[in-house]
């Protein structure tokens, strides 16, 4: 069947950011958030439809397995005849997903923001900004080959840098913008290297060849290179760099508090539903390969960065105060779920349940994450802070906000029938059946402390004590708590999908079982860490108080983030901008140059002593002249003796 | 008259009529139109080629022409293009309009300033024409000479010494090169006939190999010093830091161009046994300059400072992708060497606006600038993605055909060398967001309130120059298409 028409997948959102981009001054508020909003609509109504055919009409082959269909693949940049930059729609179970989730979440912020972002200086540029990363984000998940992805890996890059420096007068957000870029793009060199080596090794970019088992078979035939694994695994470790920054693995994750301040619609688009999670998609989207090249040895570190990171966020979520950062920590914490679960996951059949968890989770907390951070946004629109200190007892003044972040914080904590419960479940399943039993352990304590923080966030927000509120607050206009009513109803639904059937490794369905003794022990966890808040934050009290003086320094340090910015900032500033490009900017004005100059100087220098000999006096011509003739004659009176 | 020449003619044309013409607006309008005519011209010459070879003309070059200039030397003017020098004359034409856009405004000495600029322009027509290499050279001295006048006069800052460092470094080089030259000429016939300048005949003339050992440094330092080559870059941020807006355009979006293609086309073409011995050597000077420029700009405060070290560093990358010696290597250099053509052209004319307004090219003393000039601020953003390397805007396709062509020579070598270059682009970010971050955004800054943004004709040279930085990156494979047909024949040789 012609599947062209998924071309205007991506030619809507672009062609929106080039109308309000070009006539950024002449559309008015609120026409640019209608024209974005109305565009990506239309591309979300067509996405769904795409990803509806994909999964019931087309997508499975005689056997019933899914496949992958190129919807359309051009040459875009030659290199020689089986290495090219293609650019094109490939349409398999993750990136059908990935059709509903960035168009879903896109759509309802573009709603969203008519109403948070009025007012604003730069209306027409947001919404611009907007369409152009809903362009960039839609063709990463299409792409049908590793240059693509990494072409659009870039330009959403690029629309996050401009979205946070959205407020580009003030400089905490020009910093942070520019901190994100920096760090991504220090992990995107990774990635390149990570290409380059598959460019000359592989001898392809093709997602489909590259997924093929008689390439990897091919690939591991070539035999090791370094330290004992093949160039394909060392070139896989290098990607997942690329996937790291940009989905905020430590130690790459610097950059994503910081980015809290872009304007909240783009941090719940941007870094929290969408963007971050490319890390974990490319994973995915390479998962045969980094499942079987050298038995897995890049899918064991992604699994111990997942877990790691995953830990180390939920820590420090615990004593933040910005209600955006708890939620940045959180969703860098909840990232760090994904990837550790693809980390543990088997390939065929029920052994790749860590890979259907991983998309499974990937898709409900794209709902519940982005609803938290909605949520946030009209809290913060309503008493103008982003601090917990200055909000409490708000369930009064906006109960649609209260009862959708409600929704949200159960979901996000793993309690049932909601979401995040169901995907939740299956990653501890995945990671207790394949023997991991450290990360098992890492991924249910998690669980615990995400109820706990998240709890602790909501009781601050809607309970504890009431601050004396300058200006009333009140709820949000319908623009606002429309898209949180939407994405409520996605989190209250969107566990009862059968990803067992739909997205997996293989492509083929599987049957999983409800493991009761995981379920109890998860709940049980996350009704422990609910009941910890309950007592803690709902009324006023000075328990956390004499909590925090009992853990004095390790507090101190979650705090504080265990104090990475410092460390970094000691790197470049420290040793790379003092030490290393201050000493060559020295060198070139004074060695190199001061080289040239000095071969300059001593022409000069010579030609200062010779010019004297031209003195034009004839005395002097004459003193020369006899001098040489009796050189000379001396000179033969020597040779001819 | 064939249709080459004509690239000598018009502008010589122009000149004489900016000679007889009288006020400004006559001679703004001469040299628009001049150069206009050029731009149109180039085009012409684009669609008159590939007729030809869809026609199935299959030569090396096209539109040949051969004249006796000095029968004693054999020396003749001999002219032909192929789809590569095509490309070159395209970026010179359109690099002169914009740039006649760009000095709009100059007060001081109008008529000299742009029959200057447009001698400048026909050295450069001349040079990417020529098939001999005397006259070669010729052309190549009639496009460095009015240079040393445009910075000596019309420049700023310390401009007597930079305009005098530039020409001496650039003369020094071109000493270089007529060595290389006379060597090629006096082996270019062993059996004992007459002596030839022909690149062509040269290149059939089976120099021996350690005459091409001697000879090919020689050539390529010759031609890499206006390339920007490591340790001879150093007349570059002076210069371009002295010069006029036009001039540094002109200068870093063309002249410097001069040196890759004269390596491609001279140096290696004519000793490919001479460039595989030293190409080791050259790409660790190459590879140096890639991340010394970029780390040195990271550093630096003035806007032509950074571009100029930014500029030793991409074009760093054109001589390491030449070295390569491989097809994808060869079109990402030819893909660079345009890009950063229209990219820094961009760049210096922005650079420009901005001095003109605010009256300094110091980073530190502007902030903010976006809230007052926004037209002028988004242009600087999008030079400033196109010159970090993002894709949609060319310097993306072109850096990755380097990578990947680089990528191709699997010693350890050649990894490690292609690894320091490719770090280059986190540093580029660097520095482009550091000086995005404190010239555009921040702080407004209440002196600043009153400047006016972007005027019609700095639209107008900005915007063509925009279009074609998109153009090369969101179609990479036509512009492949076309400079592949070139790089073929010339490659054979080497590999």
């Amino acid at each position: 069947m012609d599947l062209s028409f998924t071309a205007l997948i991506l030619i809507i959102p672009i062609l929106t950011f080039l109308v309000l981009g070009l006539n950024y001054s002449r559309i008015k508020e609120p026409w640019s958030g209608i024209i974005g909003s109305v565009a990506i609509g239309i591309t979300a109504l067509i996405s769904y439809y795409t990803a509806y055919l994909y999964f019931f009409e087309i997508g499975k082959d005689a056997d019933g397995v899914y496949q992958k269909i190129y919807a359309m693949n051009m040459v875009w940049v030659y290199f020689t005849d089986t290495l090219h930059i293609d650019m094109g729609i490939l349409l398999d179970p993750i990136s059908a997903m990935m059709l509903v989730v960035v168009p879903t979440i896109s759509w309802m912020v573009n709603i969203y923001s008519i109403g948070y972002m009025h007012k604003e200086g730069g209306f027409t540029r947001f919404f611009a900004y907007l369409s152009l990363f809903t362009f960039s984000m839609l063709g990463l998940v299409l792409a049908t080959n590793l240059f693509m992805i990494y072409i659009f890996w870039e330009m959403v890059g690029v629309s996050s840098y401009l979205l946070i420096g959205y407020y580009y007068n003030k400089p905490s957000a020009v910093l942070a913008s520019k901190k994100a870029f920096i760090v991504t793009r220090f992990a995107d060199f990774g990635f390149l290297l990570g290409i380059l080596f598959v460019s000359y090794y592989g001898k392809t970019f093709d997602f489909g060849v590259l997924s093929s088992q008689a390439f990897i078979s091919e690939m591991q035939m070539q035999g090791t290179a370094f330290m004992g694994l093949s160039v394909i695994t060392w070139a896989l470790i290098l990607i997942f760099i690329g996937g790291a920054g940009k989905s905020a693995m430590f130690p790459l994750h610097i950059w994503l508090p910081d980015a809290m301040e872009g304007p909240t619609p783009v941090s719940a688009l941007i870094h929290a539903a969408t963007m971050v999670v490319a890390g974990v998609f490319l994973v995915a989207r390479l998962f045969p390969l980094y499942f079987f090249m050298d038995g897995g040895v890049a899918l064991d570190v992604v699994a111990w960065v997942g877990a790691f990171s995953t830990l180390f966020a939920a820590i420090i979520a615990f004593s933040q105060y910005d209600i955006k950062r708890v939620l940045a920590f959180s969703t860098m914490s909840q990232i760090g779920y994904m990837m550790l679960a693809l980390g543990v996951s088997g390939y065929d059949g029920h052994e790749g349940l860590g890979f259907m968890a991983s998309m499974f989770h990937l898709f409900t907390h794209a709902m519940f994450k982005a609803l938290l951070f909605l949520g946030a946004g009209s809290i913060i629109h309503a008493v103008h802070s982003n601090y917990m200190q200055d909000m409490g007892g708000l369930r009064k003044y906006m109960p649609i906000t209260h009862i959708t972040f409600l929704i949200a914080a159960l979901a996000i904590s793993g309690i049932p029938p909601l979401a995040g419960f169901f995907s939740k479940d299956e990653i501890l399943v995945a990671s207790l059946i394949h023997q991991k039993y450290l990360i098992f352990g890492v991924t249910y304590a998690v669980a615990g402390m995400t109820a706990f923080y998240m709890f602790r966030l909501y009781y601050r927000i809607f309970w504890w004590n009431e601050p004396h509120y300058h200006h009333t607050p009140h709820e949000a206009p319908k623009t606002i708590t429309i898209p949180l009513l939407v994405l409520a109803t996605m989190t209250l639904i969107s566990g009862f999908i059968p990803f067992h059937s739909l997205v997996t490794a293989d492509g083929k369905a599987f049957h999983t079982h409800l493991h009761w003794d995981v379920i109890i022990a998860s709940v049980g966890i996350a009704s422990l860490g609910i009941g910890f808040a309950t007592i803690m934050y709902k009324k006023q009290n000075m328990l956390s108080t004499r909590f925090r003086a009992a853990f004095g320094l390790f507090y101190k340090w979650s705090f504080n983030k265990f104090y990475m910015d410092e460390v970094y900032m000691f790197v470049t500033k420290k040793i790379i901008f003092n030490g290393v490009s201050r000493p060559f900017a020295w060198f070139d004005r004074h060695v190199v140059d001061g080289a040239m100059n000095g071969v300059g100087n001593g022409t000069m220098w010579i030609s200062d002593k010779v010019k004297g000999l031209q003195s034009g006096k004839v005395q002097d011509y004459a003193m020369y002249f006899v001098s040489g003739v009796v050189f000379i004659a001396m000179l033969f009176w020597y040779l001819l003796n | 008259m064939d249709i080459l020449t004509l690239f000598v003619v018009v502008p010589v044309l122009t000149v004489l009529g900016l000679m007889f013409a009288k006020g400004k607006s006559q001679f703004r309008i001469i040299a628009v139109v001049g150069s206009a005519i050029q731009s149109a011209m180039a085009f012409n010459l684009m669609y008159q080629f590939f007729k030809l070879r869809d026609a199935g003309d299959s030569a090396v070059m096209l539109f040949k022409r051969d004249l006796m200039w000095f029968e004693p030397l054999n020396i003749h003017y001999s002219i032909g293009v192929d789809s590569i020098s095509i490309l070159m004359i395209m970026l010179t034409s359109i690099i002169v309009l914009t740039g006649v856009f760009i000095s709009w405004e100059v007060s001081d000495l109008p008529k000299e300033f742009f029959i200057s600029l447009i001698i400048l322009a026909t050295g450069v027509y001349g040079f990417f024409i020529s098939l001999d290499l005397f006259t070669m050279f010729v052309f190549y001295e009639i496009a460095v000479i009015p240079m040393y006048l445009l910075i000596g006069i019309w420049g700023s800052g310390p401009r007597e010494y930079s305009a005098m460092k530039l020409t001496l470094m650039l003369m020094g080089a071109s000493a270089l090169l007529l060595v290389a030259i006379f060597g090629l000429y006096f082996n270019s016939n062993a059996d004992g006939g007459p002596l030839t300048f022909n690149l062509f005949e040269i290149a059939q003339a089976n120099i021996p190999v350690s005459t091409q050992i001697i000879f090919f440094p020689l050539a390529f330092i010759g031609f890499a010093v206006i390339g920007a080559l490591f340790p001879f870059h150093t007349w570059s941020p002076d210069g371009h830091a002295s010069a006029p807006t036009a001039v540094s355009m002109l200068h870093a979006g063309v002249l410097m161009k001069l040196g890759g293609y004269g390596v491609f086309r001279v140096a290696m073409y004519t000793m490919p046994a001479g460039a595989h011995y030293w190409s080791d050597f050259f790409m660790v000077l190459a590879v140096i300059g890639v991340t010394y420029g970029a780390l040195a700009a990271v550093r630096q405060t003035d806007l032509k400072y950074i571009n100029a070290y930014s500029s030793v560093s991409h074009l760093g990358l054109v001589l390491l992708a030449l070295l390569t010696m491989n097809e994808i290597g060869w079109r990402g250099a030819i893909m660079q060497s345009l890009s950063h053509g229209f990219i820094t052209a961009l760049f210096f004319a922005l650079i420009g606006m901005l001095y003109g307004r605010t009256h300094t090219r110091i980073v530190s003393k502007m902030s903010g600038l976006m809230s007052y000039l926004p037209i002028i601020g988004a242009l600087y953003v999008i030079a400033g993605m196109a010159n970090l390397g993002l894709p949609g805007f060319s310097g993306f396709v072109a850096e990755m055909n380097i990578f990947v062509g680089a990528f191709q020579n699997a010693d350890l070598f050649h990894r490690v060398i292609t690894i320091i270059a490719v770090s280059s682009i986190v540093v580029t970010a660097v520095y482009i967001l550091r000086l995005v971050g404190k010239m555009l955004m921040g702080p407004v800054m209440p002196e600043y309130e009153n400047l006016k943004d972007i005027t019609w004709y700095e639209k107008t040279g900005a915007y063509i120059l925009v279009l074609f930085i998109t153009l090369i990156g969101v179609l990479p494979f036509w512009w492949g298409d076309i400079i592949q047909e070139g790089v073929k024949p010339f490659i054979e040789p080497l590999l």
